[in-house]
């Protein structure tokens, strides 16, 4: 924990200026083309940062290959010589580049963020929410998709059997069994889910090509409505294998 | 002067080292003794002055309550969790230590803070750097095991400053080592570091893609290394003398330290031996023999070396990778010298471990790569670029003591996280903020890093303030925190209490070599040094005027000789250490026959039966040479 450098990280960014502050030439958005010198970092979202349209469908690849390219410019290492306030731009850009690049190269991360930048405030499924809303004693909004509600009822009460046994120092392998085979099938329905998040992201490319302009319409609203309920879908089988392996663990 | 050269220091918890990049490759920068590996031994002598390295050794059988040890394993730690190290580290706590404060260790009838002790040893290792360059060394890039957490990280960079160094960057030491390795074997594809030393265990799994070394998972044990193998055996050791021999010497520290040099030895020598006979001299003329074979000695490690097992296989599931997909595996520390070691990481990554670099040495020689990048680079490192992680995930406290990770573990550094925090009763100024590392659920569970306060935010109705906290890791894994007051734009004061570490001020008030003086320093030192050498020399001179070989030279010879001589005690007079090193040089140069006519009479006498002693080559520093020529140029 540094102590002098505590406020010094986040000074006015100067106004946003065409040329470099070093050499004056045109510069480029992080880095300047003809000098090196790298730029003080706008207030962009991780898309424009790469200068990428906010499409869900891109190129990982092409993607990394740019991160590295940008590393080699902007990261501290190689800004170690420079005065003071570049060294400060060099490690605000290269923190902005590797938070939008571990952002943007993972699927369910890239839907999240630009879902937020929709405005969107996704329904806390973490464990951590769930831990706390169990020490605060709140009820947290869980909701079960309807279509694994009769699944869900089941396995709930077979968990529940289990969980007895355990405590009585039984043991019941068939109970055991029938447990993991639901488990199986709710990780093959994850794992499926992610597939169908994906047809969105085509749905959402394409209004979004049909239409460029910003602000919302009826069709993105219903994708992105549709993309909230996947990934609502998926956190809340996660959190029921969770406690599945929590139970056959414990 | 020329540009100033950046030295690569690998602090390690048994041996430390500096290196430097000669040209295209890199290389350790021996001692006075000629060593590469200074052991991070501290020891205090009558006159309370420090010694390090090889010749503290001694001081720890010798006098057990003015040396320490394994330092590196109190950094950047409270009393609270030093506890384990206590019952099997002769480290002794200052007996008026307040509760949260900085540890203190009792040296004699001083006491010193873990990062003092070691800004001694760094302090060797920069002198060793200036003696062997012939020019003050300021700037460094520290090694620091990759799993330490962020006050073990400032507490080496603090020891740095102490020391009269400003670190540059601190370098994972697994990443280092691949940096090492990186130099000779341009090529791409997945390699991991398996980095087993004195106290800590890193695993780290690196992507090499044209230059860029960029790690994917990390994960490790700052405390878990050959030291408790070490601790292993002497309890072994210290039980069967109990029971055998009647003989409790738990609270006699010579003999432990005695049968824990005794130890180490066995261990060493059982990574090529099939068996070790021990036989330690112990107190009240008693014998302690035992017989430890290869087999007997495998069974009793195999508990300590199975717990590198777990991180391997999470850094390993963390970078979402089989076994099969590694390309590579390097070996790292002192500690993968034992076979059952490597047999291990055999087995868990199916393929043979890479050895070509000496496991003691590596991880300085890619430090002194990394300084070099940092200097600007050369042709050697011109394309090489390390994107490292932080290892541990980083977390806030909220209701309830739940930790709310906002970096998560394995995150590439430099990266940041932004928080947004409202008041709970109107006209409310401060706002409490707990930051913690580490992977559990709960607060309690994880490290607490600091609590902040933040202050000055303007009188408003409660839940109105929008109070923005940025948290960024800069590139040595160092948290820094930043905070503004949205609605009114200003800039909110934090207040920072670090949970474990030493303030600014303390570091200050510590400070052995300031920066100002680094220059003035250094020639000062190199008078003393220079002057030690004209003793040692003229000393040698004495006696060998003495001697037989004397009386074979011509008086011409003897004449020049005396001219030097003469000429070296008049400069030894004045304060220009150039010349008199030039002195030093001359009469060395001159007295080389006379020194060669010894050596003949030395063992021309030995072999008629006399003793080395009786011929008497004098005490050199650096033997068997009475008259070498020093290593300074």
């Amino acid at each position: 924990m540094t102590k002098s450098s505590l406020t010094a990280i986040t000074k006015p960014v100067p106004e946003e200026t065409h040329s470099c502050w070093s050499c004056g030439s045109m510069r480029a958005a992080h880095f300047c083309e003809s000098c090196g010198k790298v730029q003080p970092p706008a207030p962009v979202d991780y898309f424009t940062f790469f200068g990428l349209p906010p499409k869900l469908n891109l190129s990982v690849p092409a993607l990394e290959k740019e991160f590295y390219e940008l590393s080699r410019k902007l990261h501290p290492d190689l800004n170690a010589r420079a005065g003071s306030q570049e060294q400060e731009w060099s490690l605000e850009q290269s923190s902005l580049l590797n938070d939008a690049y571990r952002t943007l190269r993972d699927p369910i991360k890239r839907t999240q963020y630009l879902l937020r930048l929709e405005g969107v405030e996704l329904e806390e499924q973490s464990k951590s929410a769930t831990e706390q809303a169990r020490a605060t004693g709140e009820i947290k909004k869980q909701i079960v998709p309807p279509d694994l509600l009769e699944e869900v009822f089941e396995l709930n009460m077979q968990l529940e059997e289990l969980r007895m046994n355990k405590k009585m120092g039984e043991d019941d392998p068939a109970l055991i069994e029938e447990i993991g085979k639901q488990k199986l099938e709710l990780e093959a329905k994850y794992e499926s889910l992610l597939e169908e998040l994906k047809s969105f992201w085509t749905q959402w490319d394409a209004a979004l090509d049909l239409n460029p302009a910003a602000g919302s319409s009826d069709d993105r609203t219903a994708i992105i409505g549709k993309m909230v309920d996947v990934l609502n879908r998926r956190n809340y089988i996660r959190n029921l294998v969770r406690d599945v392996n929590a139970v056959l663990e414990s | 002067m020329n540009e100033e050269r950046i030295v690569g220091i690998d602090l390690g918890t048994t041996n430390s080292l500096v290196a430097f990049m000669q040209g295209a490759v890199p290389v350790v920068i021996p001692g006075e003794d000629g060593l590469n590996l200074v052991p991070s031994v501290v020891a205090l002598d009558e006159n309370n002055q420090a010694i390090i390295g090889n010749v503290a050794r001694k001081n720890l059988i010798e006098t057990p309550e003015r040396a320490v040890y394994s330092i590196k394993r109190l950094m950047g730690r409270g009393v609270e969790d030093v506890q384990d190290e206590l019952r099997l580290f002769p480290f002794r706590l200052a007996e008026d230590l307040q509760p949260g404060e900085v540890l203190r260790i009792t040296l004699g009838d001083k006491t010193f803070t873990p990062p003092e002790i070691s800004a001694l040893i760094l302090r060797q290792l920069k002198r060793n750097a200036e003696r062997f360059f012939g020019a003050p060394v300021t700037k460094a890039v520290i090694t620091v095991p990759a799993y330490f957490n962020d006050a073990q990280r400032q507490a080496t960079k603090d020891a740095g400053r102490i020391a009269g160094l400003e670190v540059l960057r601190l370098v994972n030491e697994p990443t280092a080592a691949s940096l090492a390795y990186g130099l000779d074997e341009k090529q791409n594809g997945i390699v991991a570091v398996y980095d087993l030393g004195g106290g800590t265990f890193d695993i780290s799994i690196l992507k090499l893609h044209d230059g860029i070394f960029e790690v994917i998972a990390t994960n490790g044990d700052t405390h878990l290394g050959g030291d408790d193998i070490d601790n292993l055996l002497i309890t072994i050791a210290l039980d069967d003398i109990r029971g055998d021999l009647s003989l409790d010497l738990r609270r006699n520290a010579e003999a432990v330290q005695a049968i824990r040099k005794a130890m180490i030895d066995a261990k060493i020598t059982l990574s090529s031996q099939p068996s070790v006979n021990l036989n330690i001299e112990l107190p009240q003329g008693k014998r302690y023999r035992r017989e430890i074979t290869r087999e007997q000695y495998e069974q009793l490690i195999q508990p300590i070396i199975d717990r590198t097992v777990g991180p391997c296989k999470q850094a390993l599931k963390d970078a979402n990778l089989k076994p099969e997909q590694i390309d590579e595996v390097v070996l790292v520390g002192g500690s993968t010298r034992i076979p059952k070691v490597r047999a291990l990481v055999k087995e868990l990554f199916h393929r043979e471990p890479h050895t070509d670099l000496n496991p003691d040495e590596v991880v300085a020689l890619g430090a002194a790569v990394q300084a070099n990048i940092l200097g600007g680079g050369s042709e050697a490192t011109e394309n090489m670029l390390l994107l490292d992680v932080t290892p541990l995930s980083l977390g806030i406290e909220v209701a309830g003591g739940v930790t709310d990770k906002i970096i998560l573990r394995n995150s590439t550094i430099p990266a940041s996280a932004t928080q947004f925090y409202t008041t709970q009763i109107d006209g409310q100024a401060n706002v409490a903020i707990h930051v913690l590392q580490g992977e559990r659920e709960l607060a309690a569970d994880c490290r607490s890093l600091a609590r902040f306060d933040l202050k000055g935010i303007p009188p408003m109705a409660a839940g109105i303030p929008r109070v923005e906290v940025k948290f960024l890791i800069d590139a040595n894994g160092i948290l820094h925190v930043s905070a503004r007051e949205q609605r009114s734009g200003k800039e909110a004061e934090i207040q920072v209490q670090p949970s474990y570490g030493l303030t600014d001020e303390q570091v200050e008030g510590m400070i052995l070599d300031s920066f100002d003086n680094a220059e003035e320093d250094f020639r000062k030192r190199q008078v003393i040094e220079a002057r030690n050498e004209a003793a040692t020399i003229l000393a040698a001179l004495e006696k060998g005027k003495k001697s037989a070989a004397w009386g074979q030279l011509t008086t011409d010879e003897k004449k020049q000789i005396a001219k030097m001589e003469k000429a070296l005690a008049a400069v030894n007079a004045e304060d220009d250490y150039q010349a008199i090193r030039k002195a030093i040089d001359a009469l060395n140069q001159g007295t080389t026959r006379l020194a060669e006519l010894m050596m003949d009479g030395a063992v021309s006498s030995a072999l008629k039966g006399k003793n080395m002693d009786e011929t008497d080559l004098g005490e050199g520093p650096t033997p068997p040479h009475p008259m070498a020529p020093p290593e300074f140029q």
